[in-house]
């Protein structure tokens, strides 16, 4: 089975923010809700970096040790869900996520947020795959019709790049070859215990 | 281990089953609406519904159990031409997906591209015809709509004639609908037709024309990938055209490219370039004149290039050798090792591009600008090749095709002009007699006058009538998908749209036409479809034309552009004549019998081998074109053919010639694609040729320079029998006694091209590009400071033109300059203006698009951190800009960044809605307001226009800046 991971090329990342119209545009993500954000580091200097950043589908997910009721899964890509029916809105899988995945459709404390909302790597959630039920509350599910998600397939410069974490890494592998600079694999160290040796 | 897995396979049934009605039978708008009205009723028991639900329960997902239908279009926003891939169920447009087959974008978009979905939801489009009836917004039928507006016009027409009506069409368009609209305003009978072009590349297209012969990119995005040396300058690609992006920074790590921006901001662009070069705004030509002097002093020019094509480069070396380094450093602020080094690689490490966009066009010495950058490409022989060349971004999606096909008050379609041979030219593709469309015209001498540009209309609406060259002032304006913040000095135009006696705005959105003035009557609004609601052709900027498919049916009462000029043209009595060279279907002529007649007439720009079905052919076959060369592959039905047939594509479309992917470049055959600089300004000029020495293209059997060709020139050639008896009767028609003088451009059997074209020889000539254009102020380039400058020390030394007189009225230029001594001490800080990549122009559609706005939610202003310090501001608080016409001020919120040197504030353009601190969103029809309002930068921005084209000065103004 294939290892899903997310790899952004804060190299080629333009702040162009179609990966996160594309995600609103293929599962309706109401206002204030952002599956996927892109980041700019030192902006308007020198050294200025984009990063495209959402769930990263940790192989050892924060989120999922710290959730009181259970409501995560791993999904045989190694995808990780959740399953907004047992979610209690509490809060904690926001504090213990280090990318800031997690989002709430509310303010407010002692479970009041709402059910956590995130990036489900466009594979919906635990119902049966495409159905009405399960674009409701999480989405289309992109990977059940054998797509990969769709912020990466639409990112303006190929700087985000979704797929099979072992293919994704060669990929990109070969571009820093190429080019001969290469700022890393951000974020994969933390997700992934891993990196991207070139 | 922290690692817990569970099998999610498990498809629950609580909620399950209460959501799976909605999607019984697939919906469509009207019947969702009907049954989310009823689903709600049936699930409000469920309490944890709201909370779990990601989206609202709109169009749904795809029902796998009814079949989807893909339907191809084009993006409607940039110039790139990015394939959109809709998958449409029922009548709606329920998902997009990746467009892997388009050579242009290969699967991907910016966030305006992977949101257009959004567009034909419309919750804040026009829905309805609407008026104005003392201040209310009334909804009328589209009849009704007509029957006023026409009746209005021809009243205007009878006391003041057809000149008082400014016909202001849009880059939006397809091809077919800005031809239409052109052919429209020619049929009733004014030159006063213009579009986005004229604040966007007007300059370009005019002075680049008068260098090469066309004013187009002369390559194209793909071909971005073969340079070593990239230059942008003047532009911010990674937002105004992110796609391309995909293309400059491939080409930038496979050849480990040198890609250098040249721009008063530290631009999104900057921050992936090898080096970044700072210069204050408008001093344009001093740099590009200082990397010359460079480039001369070490001789790195290409000495053969210019000595077999270049006419004039002796000029240019007297301008430049004033440009030493240090006067360049005193006027720009580049520092001169930095100069040096940058010209060295652009003229050494070629192939070398050089790239612009609205930094060079919108000033007061756009033409000369661009002329400057061409001169730099021309000297360091970087035209005609793969990798090198102008590669100009055009802005709106279709610009390119709206400029070719005439929009435009200085000509008619495919740059014909608007002279007595143009008219008749054009006058015989229509089938209508010469004469009559001279009795359309108040006059034959304002026939041939070019018409009132958008940037001045609401001067002729506003000055004394003795101060216009024509009858009357302006009374009505027909706005047809364009916003009403997209010219300068809007105070300004606000009392313009005031004082006119007729506004319709047709468009998609009702646009801050509809709420940027006091208005209470005599203004319509009339809904009309997106592209992605019409069939057409659209032309990128790199001249590919693409064809698509309506997504969805028409939305609301929308209609198409093709169906308001047919049934305008009914009311005012001219469709009969305007339309009988096409098919009609119901109230609207179909795109592909508009597409055929401009194959008929816009010959002299290679319009014309690109027939309907051709253009299909290649949008079916996207996927065997080559993503750098955009050739067919072999043994595929587009083999040997350049994607989307760029123009030129001459001759008819039986002819198969396979348009030109990169202009002028001799090493082709012409029939491949081939060609060389244009001979459109004689042969000769003060004793020295005009003509090509030594160089020609691949192929041709007259090897040196030849003029362009007519029937004398075959017939000196010995060529003319060549001709078949029906060309030669065809010719002898339009000759009219005088065939010896018809040309290529205005033969409508082709024969002409088609002779030229068996011999090797382009048939428009091959000449030299002018490095001296004698027919333009400035024949070279020479700097002038911006008519509000801060360094009124250059003033004496680099001053504007003088007064003059152009489009119809006074065009001032140094009586305004003179003011930049008493308002520069004041507003000391640099004012220029941009894009945001989240909205496109204007931003009323992009304003209006729920996923755009969340984005982008505040109108601010880029401040300097010194400045900002000097000031109190802090960032992020609400600052005053205040500018130096008009009493003009905004309220807008402070960007405290680095990104703009120290005395430089920026602006992004596509805000609108309010206006000097006041809120106007209930000024628009109810339930059309964008989600995102905001001041307009072009409050602030002031008088200044280039002498050639009136194109507006938006990128170097005065302002000053305080704490709100």
């Amino acid at each position: 089975m294939a290892r899903m991971k997310f790899l952004c090329d804060s190299d080629r990342c333009i702040e162009c923010n179609a990966c996160v119209t594309a995600c609103k545009n293929e599962h309706e993500v109401p206002w204030g809700i952002n599956r996927r954000r892109v980041i700019t580091l030192n902006d308007g200097k020198p050294g200025e970096r984009s990063i495209s950043m959402a769930c990263m589908h940790c192989t050892d997910a924060p989120c999922q040790a710290v959730c009181p009721v259970n409501c995560f899964y791993t999904t045989a890509d190694a995808i990780v869900l959740h399953d907004k029916d047992l979610c209690i809105g509490c809060g904690y899988c926001f504090y213990a996520c280090p990318f800031g995945a997690p989002q709430y459709p509310r303010v407010g404390n002692f479970g009041g947020r709402g059910k956590m909302d995130k990036c489900t790597y466009c594979a919906g959630g635990p119902q049966a795959d495409n159905t009405e039920a399960e674009y409701a509350q999480y989405g289309a599910n992109r990977i059940a019709e054998g797509k990969l998600p769709l912020c990466a397939e639409m990112c303006s410069t190929k700087a985000l790049l979704a797929g099979d974490g072992d293919i994704i890494a060669s990929i990109y592998k070969e571009r820093v070859q190429v080019r001969g600079y290469g700022a890393g694999a951000w974020g994969w160290r933390t997700a992934y215990r891993e990196t991207v040796g070139v | 281990m922290l690692i817990k897995r569970s099998e999610g396979a498990t498809a629950r049934q609580r909620l399950s089953a209460a959501y799976q009605g909605l999607s019984a039978g697939g919906l469509d708008r009207r019947s969702f609406l009907r049954q989310a009205g009823l689903a709600t009723t049936g699930l409000a028991t469920l309490g944890t519904l709201n909370l779990s639900t990601a989206r609202r329960a709109a169009a749904g997902p795809a029902d796998f159990g009814q079949p989807v239908k893909v339907v191809k279009n084009i993006c409607t926003h940039c110039s790139v031409g990015c394939t959109v891939t809709a998958e449409v169920q029922n009548g709606v447009w329920i998902g997009q997906e990746p467009s892997w087959e388009s050579p242009i974008n290969r699967g991907t978009h910016c966030a305006k591209g992977a949101s257009v979905r959004e567009l034909t939801h419309g919750d804040r489009r026009l829905k309805y015809p609407m008026k104005l009836v003392d201040g209310t917004w009334q909804r009328l039928s589209w009849d009704q709509a007509i029957s006023e507006i026409g009746d209005k016009l021809l009243e205007i027409r009878q006391k003041s004639g057809p000149d008082s009506v400014f016909w202001l069409g849009s880059a939006k368009f397809s091809n077919e609908g800005a031809y239409l609209m052109r052919k429209f305003a020619a049929f009733w009978g004014t030159n006063t037709v213009d579009h986005q072009a004229r604040i966007c590349h007007s300059t370009t297209v005019a002075g680049v024309a008068n260098v090469f012969g066309y004013g187009a990119q002369t390559n194209s995005y793909n071909d971005i990938r073969n340079a070593r040396t990239i230059i942008i300058m003047g532009g911010n690609p990674a937002e105004a055209h992110p796609i391309s992006m995909q293309h400059v920074l491939t080409g930038k790590e496979q050849n480990r490219a040198n890609m250098i921006v040249i721009d008063p901001r530290f631009t999104r662009t900057a921050a992936h370039a090898t080096e970044y070069v700072r210069l204050r705004p408008g001093t344009d030509i001093p740099v590009i004149w200082g990397m010359l002097w460079h480039i001369f002093e070490n001789g790195w020019e290409d000495k053969e290039f210019i000595d077999q094509r270049v006419f004039g480069m002796d000029d240019v070396r007297k301008e430049v050798a004033k440009w030493n380094p240090a006067e360049v450093q005193r006027v720009s602020g580049v520092p001169p090792e930095q100069l040096k080094r940058v010209a060295q690689i652009f003229a050494t490490q070629k192939p070398s591009t050089l790239v612009w966009c609205m930094g060079a066009t919108q000033k007061t010495v756009g033409t000369a600008n661009v002329r400057a950058y061409a001169t730099l490409l021309m000297a360091t022989g970087n035209v005609g090749r793969p990798g090198t060349g102008a590669n100009i971004f055009r802005g709106h999606t279709n610009v390119q095709g709206a400029t070719d096909l005439g929009l435009d008050t200085t000509t008619l379609p495919a740059y014909y002009g608007i002279d007595e041979s143009a008219w008749r030219h054009w006058c015989r593709v229509w089938d209508v007699p010469y004469d009559w469309m001279v009795s359309r015209f108040a006059s034959k001498k304002l026939m041939e006058t070019p018409g009132i540009p958008t940037t001045r209309w609401f001067d002729a609406v506003l000055l004394p009538k003795d101060q216009l060259e024509q009858p009357d002032n302006l009374r009505a304006m027909i706005a047809v998908g364009h916003g009403g913040n997209t010219v300068s000095r809007m105070p300004e135009a606000i009392k313009g749209m005031e004082k006119l006696d007729l506004l319709v705005v047709a468009d998609p959105h009702p646009t801050n036409l509809s709420s940027m003035s006091n208005r209470r009557d005599n203004t319509y609004l009339l809904p009309i479809c997106t592209q992605f609601e019409c069939a057409g052709s659209r032309t990128a900027s790199n001249r590919s034309l693409q064809w698509y498919e309506p997504v969805v049916q028409p939305i609301f009462e929308s209609r198409t552009d093709y169906e308001l000029f047919y049934r305008l043209a009914e009311k005012l009595g001219f469709a009969q004549e305007m339309f009988k060279t096409m098919e009609v279907q119901g109230k609207a002529p179909t795109a592909e019998s508009i597409l055929r007649e401009i194959n008929r007439g816009a010959i002299s720009t290679g319009y014309s081998g690109q027939s309907p079905e051709r253009l299909k052919l290649h949008m079916q076959h996207q996927a065997d074109f080559d993503v750098v060369t955009l050739r067919g592959k072999p043994g595929t039905p587009v083999a040997g053919e350049t994607y989307g047939l760029p123009w030129p594509c001459w001759g008819s479309p039986e002819m198969k010639h396979p348009g030109s992917h990169i202009l002028y470049n001799t090493n082709l055959h012409v029939k491949e694609g081939g060609g060389t600089f244009r001979a459109r300004f004689g042969v000769e000029r003060n004793g020295q040729t005009l003509l090509a020495e030594g160089s020609y293209s691949k192929g041709s059997e007259i090897t040196d320079g030849y003029p362009e060709f007519t029937v004398a020139v075959l017939k000196r050639l010995g060529w003319y029998d060549e001709l078949t008896p029906r060309e030669k009767e065809i010719i002898a028609r339009i000759g009219e006694g005088n065939e010896d003088r018809v040309s290529w451009s205005i033969d409508l059997s082709f024969g002409i091209i088609r002779v030229a074209m068996e011999h090797g020889c382009v048939p428009y000539g091959n000449a030299k590009a002018r490095g001296n254009a004698w027919n333009l102020p400035d024949p070279v380039p020479v700097h002038r400071e911006p008519i509000y400058t801060p360094r009124t020390d250059l003033i004496a030394q680099y001053p504007t033109l003088d007064d003059r007189r152009a489009f119809r009225m006074p065009h001032l230029g140094k009586s305004v300059q003179q003011r930049s001594f008493q308002v520069a001490p004041n507003f000391p800080i640099i004012l220029t203006s941009g894009r945001l990549v989240e909205y496109e122009g204007g931003g009323e559609e992009t304003r209006s698009n729920r996923w755009l706005a969340e984005l982008q939610q505040d109108m601010f202003v880029e401040i300097n951190t010194e400045d900002a310090a000097a000031r109190g501001v802090k960032d992020g608080q609400f600052v005053w800009v205040d500018g130096v016409e008009n009493q003009a001020k905004v309220r807008v919120k402070a960007l405290v960044t680095d990104r703009v040197g120290r005395g430089v504030a920026f602006m992004p353009f596509h805000f609108g809605g309010w206006y000097q601190g006041e809120d106007r969103r209930g000024y628009y029809p109810p339930g059309t307001d964008p989600i995102v309002l905001g001041e307009s930068v072009n409050t602030l921005t002031t008088y200044g226009y280039d002498p050639v084209t009136a194109m507006q000065e938006t990128k170097v103004t005065l302002c000053q800046i305080r704490a709100a």
